[in-house]
């Protein structure tokens, strides 16, 4: 005992503290000079746009179809075309994505087949847009017949974002603790009673916010739109899921490959458009986030 | 072994019990002796004894108290911390008999003993010796000597029966010792119920040991032996 | 069956394997009806294993196995033909982190008699959910916010709100895992006081780590340890009236862990 404890006082520590603290501060004002990077870019690309198109945001812009003069273009037939996307997205993609996050989560088996399904939902979710594109061009427009529907264009964005809806749904449905569906357990409920009135119920703002951002992601795609063959001048309302569409980004991407300056500020105008829409959502799934999630 | 410092204050205990038994043989051997000896200084000495026992009595107990308190013990030290409890007061008792021996020495003041004493210090050897023996059994938790010393407890009340005759005796011839004669029963039933006690000492200490409580079957009945 | 019969639970060879490992090795006990039955033991030796092989809660965890039989009401609740979902109704359980569902306090009643096909009118429920509060000794605290949140109430309060909400579905046993070591000392004792409360009517078998809670609130005692220390298995070495475990145990081994001499 007593060797042990002379021994200990001998040692004596070289603090360096100034040194320390220099080589802390030094890597901060690095992270700063990271961070201030990523926004002035941000703000040039704001400003820039903002400069161009603010002029153009009147309400021609929302009413009027597109037209070979750009004073007399508007976003109406891209507007419905994102709108209507979405909505037919949603409609397919929440049920079966969640559905199987569920599935996933709560009552699939621990074996081989599910750990192959798990690793290639993960992998579906990092596959490059266009891919979806393909696919869809092959399967729906051609394989199925639909055309250059909307409803083709709907399946192929519920392909896109069908992997992420899963994973966040199974983030979701496993950050409700276990204790939980251990106490619903142990009252006799079934696992299937446990779920739906536990697990879904508690997680739902986050699969809510999870479906949201997704479907931000979705309104944003060009790639597999063009490729199934989205890139269409309309200048007629949307009379139906099997009429040929458009969306916001496609309307912007064409503006903007056409010579005449004006339809360059028309386009800026439509990404102002499109930047709100997306500023909103992402708002809208913050705020889900810190009203209704349930802190354990 | 966890709990070390536990195992030792309990240890410190037995050590106790073993220092206050210690005193009380010395009381008891010392009041025969004064008795004998018609020394009333030595059984003045004995009243001060019987304070500090009666000190220690309460200091042991009030420590098997704490102990109990803030350590909550469990079986084996639960079953022993309860035995010292009571094997302190038996001695205490033990000593108070010591006591009695010597305020009646002391009463008995310029009187002489209606005859020598032969038997009674015998009797308080006897008494003491099996104290002695049943209190290394206790600190050894020796439990086969604690079940064999109880018997001996029979040769003690042989004695006690032969002074009680020899007594009796003394009182058919001459009426008039009745008063001595008396104070010399009264010591030697005091000697008696010392060795009762020792009974009790191992009682607790088989308890400690295989945490049975049950009474062994030896006079603890002072007039079986009559 | 025999439903006053003194056992109501009785394990029979029981082994409880995860994977390849032997867990918990040849259980052999009987439970008294309305009695308080601890388990206690060192950790790792299969406490909590052998208290969720009570009401199946150990097949939740995909590589569990059970061989052996236990014996409810003279019934084997490992008998195929047994739903797990009817044994947990009827053999309840209490956790060790109070985990009342993030509803309402009425809520978190109401539901466990909902799903188990309570189809009364909405003031008998409001009278079964006053009841289970009442036995839980909560009421009291509770009535003037029954539509507050679960999670809104103390440690304490949380977890009696979970012994209300296993008692409303009128389970035959509870089993209680730690169900105070959570909680502060009043909190605790309060938890002990209403165990004495529910055993008039429930029989009731409790894992606690702290010796001393299962001296004062249990009648019978099942002492747990590894059988040695090559196969790693938790057996139950003795198992006996509490008073005897405590005071003078058979087993050198719970002797040493009673008194605190273990390791």
């Amino acid at each position: 005992m007593t060797a042990i404890t002379s021994s200990l006082r001998d040692i004596t520590f070289e603090q360096q503290l100034a040194q320390r603290q220099r080589r802390g501060k030094i890597l901060e004002i690095a992270a700063l000079i990271a961070i201030l990077l990523g926004i002035a870019m941000l703000l040039t690309l704001l400003v820039d746009v903002v400069i161009d198109g603010l002029p153009w945001l009147r309400p021609q812009l929302f009413t009027e179809f597109p037209s070979r003069f750009p004073e007399k273009s508007g976003l109406r037939s891209a507007i419905q075309g994102s709108i209507w996307l979405m909505v037919f997205t949603s409609i397919m993609v929440i049920p079966i994505g969640v559905g199987a996050g569920i599935y996933l989560e709560e009552f699939a088996p621990r074996n081989r087949l599910t750990e192959f399904i798990e690793i290639n939902i993960a992998n579906l979710a990092g596959v490059p847009s266009i891919i979806y594109g393909l696919l869809g061009l092959g399967l729906f427009v051609r394989g199925l017949g639909l055309g250059r529907s909307l409803i083709a264009g709907a399946l192929t964005m519920t392909l896109l974002v069908l992997p992420i809806i899963i994973v966040t749904t199974r983030e979701a449905i496993r950050a409700v603790p276990r204790s939980i569906r251990l106490a619903a357990l142990a009252l006799g409920a079934s696992q299937w009673e446990t779920a739906r009135d536990h697990v879904l119920v508690y997680s739902m703002p986050a699969i809510l916010t999870g479906v949201i951002l997704a479907m931000s992601r979705a309104i944003g795609e060009t790639a597999p739109l063009i490729t199934i063959g989205a890139l269409t001048y309309i200048a007629f309302d949307l009379r139906g899921p099997l009429d040929i569409f458009t969306v916001l980004p496609i309307q912007i991407f064409n503006w903007v490959s056409l010579p005449q300056k004006g339809f360059h500020d028309l386009a800026a105008a439509g990404i102002i458009v499109l930047l709100v829409l997306l500023l909103s959502m992402n708002a809208l799934a913050i705020w889900l986030r810190n009203r209704l999630f349930i802190r354990w | 072994m966890l709990r070390k410092t536990f195992a030792q204050e309990l240890q410190q205990l037995k050590d106790a019990i073993v220092e206050l038994g210690e005193i009380v043989q010395k009381m008891i051997m010392q009041s025969v002796t004064a008795l004998r000896n018609r020394d009333i200084q030595s059984s003045k000495e004995i009243l001060e004894l019987d304070k500090e026992v009666n000190k220690r009595r309460y200091e042991i107990e009030n420590q098997v108290l704490v102990l109990i308190a803030t350590q909550q013990p469990m079986a084996y030290d639960l079953r022993l911390l309860a035995s010292i409890l009571e094997i302190a007061g038996e001695l205490e008792r033990m000593g108070d008999y010591a006591k009695g021996i010597a305020h009646i020495n002391i009463r008995m003041g310029d009187t002489p003993l209606v005859k020598p004493l032969i038997d009674i210090p015998r009797m308080a050897e006897k008494s003491c010796d099996m104290l002695s023996r049943a209190l290394q059994a206790f600190l050894h938790e020796d439990e086969q000597a604690a079940k064999a010393i109880p018997r001996e407890d029979d040769e003690v009340d042989a004695l006690y029966l032969q002074v009680y005759r020899e007594l009796m005796t003394f009182l058919i011839q001459d009426p008039t010792t009745i008063e001595r004669a008396n104070w010399l029963l009264w010591a030697a039933h005091n000697l008696e119920r010392v060795a009762d006690r020792v009974t009790n000492i191992c009682e607790r200490t088989i308890y400690v040991v295989n945490g049975v409580l049950r009474e062994i079957d030896s006079s603890d009945d002072e007039f079986r032996a009559l | 069956m025999n439903e006053n019969s003194e056992y109501i639970l009785e394990t029979r060879n029981l082994n409880l394997y995860y994977g390849n490992f032997l867990a918990v090795a040849d259980v052999n006990i009987k439970i008294r009806r309305h009695q308080i039955t601890a388990i206690i033991g060192p950790s790792g030796c299969g406490k909590s294993t052998l208290l969720r092989a009570f009401n199946r809660m150990n097949e939740l965890v995909p590589t569990a196995r059970t061989e052996g039989e236990i014996l409810f009401n003279n019934e084997n609740i490992y008998d195929p033909s047994i739903d797990p979902v009817e044994v947990r109704r009827r053999i309840g359980m209490v956790f060790q982190k109070p985990n009342p569902f993030p509803k309402s306090i009425y809520e978190n009643i109401a539901w466990g008699l909902r799903i188990n096909g309570f189809r009364g009118s909405k003031s008998e429920l409001d009278d079964l959910v006053e009841k289970a509060l009442r036995d839980a000794a909560l009421w009291d605290e509770v009535k003037d916010k029954l539509d507050q949140s679960g999670l809104s109430l103390s440690g304490g309060q949380q977890q009696r709100l979970c012994i209300a909400r296993t008692i409303a579905v009128r389970p035959e046993v509870i089993l209680m895992d730690e169900p105070a070591s959570a909680l502060d000392p009043i909190a605790t004792l309060r938890i002990e006081e209403l165990m004495q409360e529910l055993k008039k009517n429930y029989t009731i078998i409790i894992v606690t780590h702290n010796m001393q809670q299962a001296a004062r609130v249990s009648d019978y005692t099942a002492m747990m340890m590894l059988r040695n220390h090559e196969d790693r298995s938790g057996t139950v070495i003795e198992f006996d009236r509490t008073e005897v475990i405590f005071t003078n145990p058979r087993d050198k081994r719970t002797q040493d862990y009673v008194t605190g001499r273990f390791g």
